[in-house]
């Protein structure tokens, strides 16, 4: 178990180190970071200096091998356009991505695994056609249409609902969260359905397909011709088999919520690290850049341990394979 | 879960909802709280960090100048009650008495004098603001003269964004000098201000939200009626559109061309637009012996000046301004802002002439035009991409295959700026800084020569030079008599215009998105200055 972990570990900090490198190797091609540094006025030469002293006019490997010894020594360096320290503003703006990715997801859960049940075993109902119309319209259109979509409904032509940002956050130590007040709660609502209508669709169709293959397995009608009662039937015992994939794929897709949280952010102006890094793309502000691939390099990275350790707890099969072979 | 951990988490919750109960407790009072939202952020608070025209006005709501400028962008006393030119060389300032930082103490003499060195220190975006050669003494604590090494009449002209700063306080949280660009550690100044100004900044999340909240010790009386004042961020048009729209923000900048209309049917806001400064303009290589990625080889067609006069009339920059701008645009005939210059209303941009051009192609030898890349920003400009796309299909008509290399302004500027200046046909904007013409004919215009350091030509990317314009322009700069100033201008512009130099396309227009609750006053140098900004109260 040790061995597998450790070699599972190196494998994660190489595939950092990848991502490192090839952002890095991506960056040239974002622009010059100068330009957006300093006013109209500012002679050439002094840009020329500016770029000099920032390093820029170093080969990439040699600029990948500052940022990486630096990163290493706990240091993410500091923005251009802010002129902060990276980590404290990365930090500021978690707690937004993350309760957003939260809220997202529990939507995504609860709703996909209502309708997915009830398409399942009301096939024919017009309400099942109406989800599945529904669930249509969330793979196939694009995330900043539906944002786009749900502001002007609810927040122009309704008012119910803000358009933009977080509301008001309460304090908790570092930590700013939006679930203690009103207008926090509020501004949560429709980031969260346009972020989670994608997950939430996939939740819906899987839930659906594994519930009807499972209705017509062997122990369903065994537990029919026992006499137990439908709901005791349906939700019991065949729901539960149903959300072994369910949770799986939930847990995978997480990483994506919180990386591609990136759009929604955006339309919503979400104070988020997506919204962050939309900014230093356009103002080519690379120490935040690179940080921000790093961290949703290494949450993918972290996921993706933690699911493959699971899947050896849960699963005697693999951890007598892995043994066997160690 | 643990025991504990559902202790803390109810520890939380109630810590929590302690303080939802004290910020619901606050609104109460009504404070009359205006709400806007702009497309970029606030980077910093330290005045001399970024010379862009959103983040001075901000700035001035917190901070102010010796001179600053009324709301006709003519000069007005600030921190200065008075000034005078005893000599030509030298400028003295009254200071304003009774006048106190945000920290309660005292502005004197030695603030201005520690602002003149901190404003022109390395790392400071503003090091032109305040003439090089310019020194500062001290006569009494309210009394300061600069000194200068030659007469120079507009050496006040940029000082109304040159901001003064407490000297005690910058050196006492290190902030004594600009934060450079390559700093490794945060500056105290970028997060927090202290300034003279009506307003206190309360909280400044850079990029999230900044706080303005009303300074009780001001000095003078404030126009604006407003209590507490919140800037968003709020980078994605449709959204900041919606805000407006829904009254969830009071002012927004800037309205997209296609929602204008929309937000003035709305009956809750309104657009408030007006000719901008800024002039947009086409630059034609002139440097070079050989274009860069075009079809003629071993010659510059643009050195001809029959093919740059065939450019200018065929272009049509008065479907530019109907189409392409929605009518957001007063072609201009000259590469500074008639506002700008008195005499401005006596240049008319010739008329598009496409019989003319295409005669004037066939003369150079291009009877068949010739082939040419040409580079444009696509995230800088009001519909920038679209304007260089006009200007394709227009030069197509006198067979001119232009091929277009529209990029973010990141890409863009780092090919066409120094050192490379990398492209044979561009669009740009430009806004003097000096708010003065001379500038147009020192940096846009002027002779730009290799290792130059003054200046002079930086941002003539085309490479245009006649030395006649030079000598015009040094002749500006020492002429204080204002009409025989004017006159020379008028010459210089004269020359720039026979020459076919560059082809100057429009003003773009502001567009502010204003609730009618609100009632503002719009500077044609696009800064919103909060101390005019008055809101009807709930």
């Amino acid at each position: 178990m040790l061995a597998f972990l450790l070699r599972r570990v190196m494998q994660a900090a190489a595939v950092l180190a990848v991502v490192g490198l090839i952002a890095f190797s991506m960056f040239r091609f974002a622009g010059d970071p100068v330009n957006q540094i300093v006013g109209p006025d500012t002679p050439a030469s002094e840009r020329a200096e500016i770029r000099r002293s920032l390093g820029l006019d170093d080969p990439v490997l040699v600029q990948f091998a500052r940022y990486a010894g630096d990163v290493v020594r706990g240091r993410l360096g500091i923005s251009y356009q802010f002129r902060q320290p990276v980590s404290q503003l990365l930090a500021e703006r978690m707690p937004a991505t993350l309760e957003l990715a939260f809220c997202a997801t529990v939507f995504a859960l609860v709703v996909g695994v209502l309708m997915g049940v009830y398409c399942a075993l009301r096939r024919e109902s017009w309400l099942a056609g109406l989800f599945q119309a529904v669930s249509l319209i969330g793979i196939s259109l694009p995330t900043f249409l539906i944002g786009i979509l749900l502001i002007y409904l609810f927040s122009v032509t309704l008012g119910w609902l803000p358009s933009y940002g977080r509301g008001d956050t309460v304090r908790l130590g570092w930590w700013t969260t939006g679930f203690l007040t009103w207008s926090g709660l509020k501004a949560l609502i429709l980031p969260s359905i346009t972020l989670g209508l994608f997950q939430m669709t996939l939740i819906m169709r899987l839930v659906r397909a594994e519930m009807l293959e499972v209705l017509r397995t062997d122990y369903i009608r065994f537990a029919r011709a026992r006499g137990l009662s439908t709901r005791a039937v349906n939700l019991r015992h065949a729901l539960k088999n149903t959300l072994v994939p369910v949770i799986t794929i939930a847990g995978l897709q997480l990483g994506s919520v919180i990386a591609f949280s990136i759009i929604t952010e955006t339309v919503f102006q979400w104070p988020g690290m997506g919204l962050l890094f939309v900014q230093a793309v356009q103002n080519v502000d690379i120490p935040i850049m690179s940080a921000y691939l790093l961290l949703v390099a290494l949450i993918f990275v972290t996921i993706n341990l933690v699911v493959d350790i699971l899947y050896t707890v849960v699963d005697p099969r693999l951890r007598l394979s892995s043994a066997r072979t160690a | 879960m643990s025991r504990s951990t559902l202790k803390i988490l109810a520890r939380g919750v109630a810590a929590g909802a302690v303080a939802t109960v004290a910020l619901a407790a606050l609104p109460a009072q009504a404070a009359n709280v205006f709400r806007f939202a702009f497309q970029g952020d606030l980077k910093s608070l330290d005045p001399y960090s970024l010379k862009e025209s959103f983040t001075e006005g901000m700035q001035q709501a917190a901070y102010e100048s010796l001179v600053t400028l009324d709301k006709n962008l003519k000069f007005a006393p600030g921190l200065a009650e008075s000034w005078e030119t005893p000599e030509p060389t030298r400028w003295r300032f009254h200071l304003r008495k009774n006048v106190k930082f945000h920290d309660g103490t005292p502005f004197t003499a030695d603030d201005v004098i520690f602002s003149a060195q901190r404003v022109r220190a390395s790392g400071s975006n503003f090091t032109t603001n305040v003439p090089a050669d310019a020194d500062f003494v001290k006569v009494d604590d309210y009394t300061v003269d600069m000194v200068l090494k030659k007469p120079n009449p507009i050496a006040i002209a940029q000082f109304p964004t040159w901001l003064i700063m407490s000297k005690a306080w910058a050196e006492k949280n290190g902030a004594a000098q600009p934060t450079p660009p390559n700093a490794t550690s945060p500056s105290y100044a970028t997060l927090h201000e202290n300034g003279t100004g009506p307003f206190v900044v309360a909280e400044h999340q850079p990029g999230v939200k900044t706080v303005f909240k009303k300074f009780d010790g001001y000095w003078g009386k404030v126009e604006s009626n407003l209590d507490e004042a919140v800037l968003t961020t709020i980078a994605n048009p449709a959204t900041r559109v919606a805000a407006l729209l829904s009254g969830e923000v009071d002012w927004i900048d800037p309205v997209p061309l296609q929602d204008q209309s929309r937000v003035n049917a709305s009956g809750t806001a309104i657009v408030m637009a007006g000719p901008e400064l800024r002039t947009i303009f086409l630059g034609m290589d002139q440097d070079r012996d050989e274009l860069k990625d075009s079809s003629v080889k071993g010659k510059n067609p643009f050195k001809d000046i029959k093919v740059r006069e065939a450019f200018y009339l065929a272009i049509d920059e008065d479907t530019i301004a109907k189409r392409v701008m929605r009518g957001q645009a007063v072609p201009s005939a000259l590469m500074i802002a008639p506002s700008l210059y008195d005499r401005g209303a006596e240049f008319k941009r010739p008329a598009t002439d496409l019989k003319k051009a295409k005669e004037l192609m066939a003369e150079a030898g291009y009877p068949d035009g010739f082939a040419l890349t040409m580079d444009c920003p696509n995230d800088r400009y009001v519909n920038d991409e679209a304007i260089c796309q006009a200007v394709v299909s227009m030069l197509a008509r006198i067979n001119v295959k232009v091929n277009l290399n529209a990029q973010p302004k990141a890409k863009y500027f780092a090919k066409v700026l120094a050192p490379a200046y990398d492209t044979s046909f561009y669009l740009l904007g430009w806004t003097p800084s000096s708010l003065d013409s001379h500038n147009i004919l020192y940096e846009i215009v002027g002779c730009r020569k290799p290792g130059d350091k003054s200046g002079r030509g930086s941002w003539n990317l085309a490479g245009y030079c006649d030395p006649k314009i030079d000598a015009i322009a040094d002749k500006v700069e020492a002429e204080t008599n204002k009409s025989k100033r004017d006159a020379l201008i008028k010459d210089g512009f004269d020359v720039l215009n026979a020459d076919w130099s560059y082809i100057p396309l429009h003003q773009q227009a502001l567009a502010w998105g204003v609730s009618k609750k609100v009632h503002l006053t719009q500077r044609a140098d696009n800064l919103l200055l909060l101390y005019w900004v008055s809101k009807d109260p709930q």
